[in-house]
């Protein structure tokens, strides 16, 4: 990861993080920013649906959006980026996402530590204020071969 | 008991990133299985923890939808919630993960899930759900 400048800046990072891997899978992209916060959209994709009957977005893309924005805000907050780990995730689901709509993820990092990251957010598809799920989680940062112990 | 062909077992989701029911355990329960890929991968060589929360939810409503079969129960299943605890990097090989009814009343269930690789003594994560039951007329 040598290619990841020292200043992380989420909107930059984003297109490279988003390019591959299960981010890529699902088409994440990059929507808006804060100091601390950073806000992801999930678009509909017919092949993410969680019930045949009903043509709403399964819970595990929601939890992936969540935990992805997670570490973006811990990144972002620091304005660094460290790979971190999450070590506990919480989501409550309010309602489905509406039929065919892409969802958003936002979440901030409220408190940081030396070795672990503390992160609230909440999942809409459109109105922020009307909530498809909201999570917390806690995310550690970890050591590539524990040089820094 | 149905097989699991019978029981729409595995979402859309669940499918299109790899999943399938390999086995059933002592308890009975399915063990949903995924290989490794890229797909699947959060930082270089560990599963992400998204991906990893998802094979987790989705061996939960596999076990629940096996138990409401078994009691002839024919329901709709509604997340209510889910909380993981990530206890070890998913590396590079199979995952497997299935779910533990606690309870299963009319309305809602709580179900625990386990993940693991190579032993299931050493899951690499769990997870506990809430879902609500709606009873189809």
């Amino acid at each position: 990861m040598n290619d990841i400048p020292a200043h992380f800046d989420p909107e930059r990072m984003g297109s490279m993080i988003f390019e591959r891997a299960h981010p890529g899978w699902l088409d994440l992209e990059f929507h808006e920013k804060g100091a601390n916060w950073v806000e992801l959209k999930l678009p509909w994709r017919e092949d993410l649906v969680g019930d045949p009957d009903f043509p709403v977005l399964a819970s595990g893309p929601i939890v992936s959006l969540l935990d992805m924005a997670g570490g973006m805000c811990i990144w972002t907050t620091n304005r660094v980026f460290k790979p971190v780990a999450t070590l506990d995730l919480r989501v409550d689901y309010q309602r489905p996402a509406r039929d065919h709509a892409a969802v958003y993820g936002r979440t901030e990092c409220y408190r940081l530590t030396r070795s672990a990251a503390f992160v609230r957010g909440f999942a809409h598809d459109g109105d922020p204020e009307d909530t498809v799920a909201t999570m917390v989680g806690v995310f550690m940062t970890i050591n590539p071969g524990r040089a820094n112990g | 008991m149905a097989s699991s062909a019978d029981l729409k077992l595995l979402s859309a989701y669940a499918h299109s990133l790899g999943m399938r029911i390999e086995d059933h355990d002592e308890a009975g329960m399915p063990v949903v299985a995924i290989d490794f890929s890229e797909d699947l991968e959060g930082r270089p060589g560990a599963l992400h923890g998204g991906a990893t929360s998802g094979i987790l939810e989705t061996a939960g409503y596999a076990a629940l939808r096996t138990e409401l079969s078994r009691q002839g129960r024919n329901a709709r299943l509604k997340p209510i919630n889910v909380t993981v605890q990530f206890l070890r990097a998913g590396l590079r090989k199979r995952t497997l993960a299935a779910g533990r009814i606690k309870r299963l009343g009319r309305r809602n269930a709580n179900i625990v899930v386990e993940a693991w690789q190579d032993d299931r003594e050493k899951p690499i994560a769990t997870a506990v759900m809430n879902v609500m039951v709606v009873e189809a007329d």
